[in-house]
């Protein structure tokens, strides 16, 4: 399969996050749309570092990979980030009763 | 002894630190005592030392300390003795001494701490003026200089609660200052042309062009404020704000004389300069001549002697020009005598009517004031030029070196020697003949009349009497070359300081029939303007009618102040409003707020992004990078 239709899959994917997390309001729902983000960028770093592998696996046999393992990483990163976002929002909650994120521009003060 | 000459300055400067720390518990009699006996002992020191050098042919040079060592160049802090430097010794320490013993009775109504005040800076000022004098290069005697300018100010703003009198002192010191940025600027020249500034490496070097008549012109602009010449003499008059002895100071021993020193000092540089030379004797004649004019018309006893000190400067510095060294170094000597008199006799006068100064309230002193009456009458004589006091041998070299040079030079001299005969004996007449005026003007009771005029105490009447015989025979010791001849005698003074000037510097001579001619000229009109001064101003009666012509223009100082304020002083005062209201408020203040609220304004437009809004920030992120994408991929590096 061409690597176009990945790409073109991942952008999608990466943009659908973006407009989620400027247009809705909802906490929970932005932090969807942020894992949607990061799969995006996940799913484009498998298929670039499989086509590379597939390219120069005569020069190296592990040519390539690194790509998959970073995807690895994020992986742990956004488990992490997802476990301590989501305690946030539960904190949140208990404080204002919401999960509206516009009623939370307290940091202006 | 010359080792020791390092004594002679450092003692009044002792003087004026015990004096200026102890001020507030030293009593006045103390005080007085340590003021005179500091200088009186710098006097006896200096006796010595004259009596030394007197065989002296080289100078001898006292090294001190090394003072300035930059790259090649090296100015040691060094006193300079040789005969004129000793003469000066003299002159400075002598009157000085005299005036110091007169303040300590004039200025005795003062409080202790004033007092005090007032004899540490008089102290101060002689050793400035033994600075200048001793010092063996130019950068010490700008020392010097530049210390005889800050106490003349001190003294002169002595009474400072006085706006007037602290105006005047502001003017004697900016214009000094003028005339010290002439001099600063002749010594930097000076290093850069012969690169040394000591007096004896600098006449060796010096040789006739431009360097050294661009040099000499500085310096004679440092003379023009120092020694009160056209352009810049217009502070010594005004200086006579301060204490009357103070006067005495500033015109007879110190300040005024410094100029005449310097140049002839410089006498070397001088000689090789013509063009100079040509103007020191037309600013001095110029000079002798207003100042003579305007003393015509003055009514304040102290104004007119210090239009007189102004003119006779003036000779001085016509004696500088035409080559008379001597001759007008021996009149700074007599000058000094019967100047430090007439003033100390004015001072007296003063001290008698209780601080009036106008001569139209005075007249018929003679008969309560009898010992300031003769010493006065001593000076006029002296300064008038009527033999054989002082002033006569002095300024007749000098009109006769004049005549030498140029006859008009003369013509003109004898002109500003007679208008110094009548307005001294005007002065005269007014304030000691006639009868005495002050009873009209200030007592309803005309019995009253001079009553409670009494001659001055001891310590001012002595210090008179000893100037008094100085300026009467002050003058024997530079006989003219025509009587030298007839006795037998030598000129002392030209024969003393012939190796300090040159001997192509010489005085000029003319054929003694000419000499006698000129002197016969000058005595007989001399004694016909004092005449015609006494008889006309004898019986002269208080009148009110305004001036009017030349009279009003006399009166009125020509209008030098006047016309010095509108092309100025003025000019300067509303460039400086118009700095301080519009440049300052409008430019730099508009620039200063200016940024200030440019970052307010700023701040404020970017506080809106700060919305606290999630979503917000997030589209900014997102159209940043965007941004970005687009610089990256489509702006061309």
């Amino acid at each position: 399969m061409p690597i176009n239709y990945y790409i073109f899959l991942s952008l999608t994917l990466f943009c659908i996050g973006i407009v989620g997390v400027l247009t809705r309001r909802n906490a929970i729902i932005i932090f969807m749309c942020i894992e949607l983000m990061l799969n995006a960028v996940n799913l484009l770093l498998v298929a670039f570092s499989k086509m590379h592998h597939l390219q120069q696996m005569a020069l190296h046999p592990s040519a390539g990979i690194d790509g998959q393992l970073f995807v690895f990483f994020i992986m742990v990163v956004a488990a992490a980030e997802v476990s301590v976002g989501l305690a946030i929002i539960v904190m949140l909650y208990r404080n204002v009763h919401s999960v509206d994120v516009n009623f939370l521009n307290r940091l202006k003060h | 002894m010359i080792k020791l000459v390092y004594l002679v300055p450092l003692l009044p400067f002792i003087g004026f630190l015990l004096n200026g720390i102890g001020r507030n518990v030293l009593s006045k009699t103390l005080v007085g005592i340590i003021a005179c006996g500091t200088l009186l002992a710098s006097f006896i020191i200096s006796l010595m030392i004259f009596f030394e050098v007197r065989h002296l042919q080289s100078p001898a040079i006292v090294t001190l300390f090394e003072f300035i060592q930059v790259g090649k160049l090296s100015i040691p802090f060094s006193f300079q003795v040789d005969q004129l430097s000793s003469l000066f010794l003299l002159i400075v320490t002598g009157v000085g001494f005299l005036i110091h013993v007169y303040s300590t009775s004039y200025m005795n109504a003062e409080q202790p701490n004033h007092y005090a005040r007032y004899f540490s800076y008089l102290n101060l000022f002689v050793f400035f003026m033994l600075m200048l004098v001793l010092g063996a290069n130019y950068v010490i005697m700008f020392i010097g200089w530049e210390g005889v300018g800050l106490c003349s100010y001190l003294l002169i703003g002595y009474w400072f609660k006085n706006t007037e009198y602290n105006n005047a002192a502001r003017k004697a010191f900016i214009m000094n200052r003028i005339g010290d940025l002439g001099f600063l600027i002749g010594i930097f020249w000076m290093i850069s042309a012969f690169s040394s500034t000591l007096f004896s490496v600098v006449f060796d070097r010096a040789t006739a062009g431009t360097a050294v008549t661009m040099i000499t012109l500085l310096l004679f602009v440092g003379a023009t404020g120092k020694s009160a010449q056209i352009p810049l003499y217009t502070w010594l008059p005004d200086a006579m704000a301060g204490p009357t002895p103070v006067s005495a100071l500033i015109h007879a021993a110190t300040m005024v004389t410094a100029g005449i020193y310097m140049i002839a000092r410089s006498n070397v540089l001088y000689s090789l300069a013509p063009v100079t030379q040509n103007i020191v004797a037309i600013i001095g004649l110029a000079t002798a001549i207003l100042a003579a004019l305007i003393a015509l018309k003055q009514n304040d006893i102290k104004k007119v002697l210090a239009y007189s000190t102004v003119s006779q400067l003036g000779y001085m510095f016509l004696g500088l020009g035409v080559g008379a060294y001597v001759g007008s170094v021996f009149h700074v000597m007599t000058h000094a005598f019967f100047k430090a008199l007439l003033f100390l006799a004015a001072g007296s006068v003063i001290h008698a009517l209780h601080h009036e100064q106008d001569v139209r309230k005075m007249g018929g002193l003679k008969k309560f004031l009898p010992i300031t009456h003769l010493t006065f009458l001593i000076g006029c004589l002296a300064i008038a030029g009527i033999p054989p006091f002082s002033g006569f041998f002095s300024k007749d070299e000098i009109l006769i070196a004049a005549y030498a040079a140029n006859p008009i030079y003369y013509w003109i001299g004898l002109g500003g020697a007679l208008l110094t005969a009548f307005y001294m004996f005007r002065l005269y007449a007014l304030t000691f003949l006639g009868t005495f005026r002050s009873g009209e003007a200030t007592h309803q009771n005309a019995a009253d009349s001079g009553d409670h005029v009494h001659e001055s105490p001891a310590a001012m009447t002595v210090p008179l009497a000893v100037l008094a015989v100085l300026a009467a025979i002050g003058g024997f010791l530079g006989l003219p070359q025509i009587f030298n001849e007839k006795l037998g005698t030598s000129h002392y003074l030209q024969h003393f300081l012939s190796p300090v000037v040159h001997a192509e510097n010489a005085e000029p001579h003319v054929a003694a029939s000419t000499e006698w001619m000129v002197l016969g000229v000058s005595v007989i009109l001399i004694v016909a303007s004092c005449v015609l001064a006494v008889n006309r101003y004898k019986k002269w009666e208080s009148r009110t009618e305004p001036a009017s012509g030349f009279a009003k223009l006399l009166a009125n100082k020509f209008y030098v102040d006047e016309f010095y304020d509108s092309i100025i002083v003025r000019p300067l005062t509303s460039f400086a409003k118009f700095l301080s209201s519009s440049v300052e408020r409008y430019a730099i203040d508009g620039l200063v707020n200016g940024i200030g609220r440019a970052v307010q304004y700023g701040s404020r437009q970017l506080r809106w992004l700060q919305s606290g809004q999630v979503a917000a920030y997030v589209l900014l992120m997102v159209i940043s990078i965007i941004i970005l994408f687009f610089v990256q991929f489509f702006v061309k590096k």
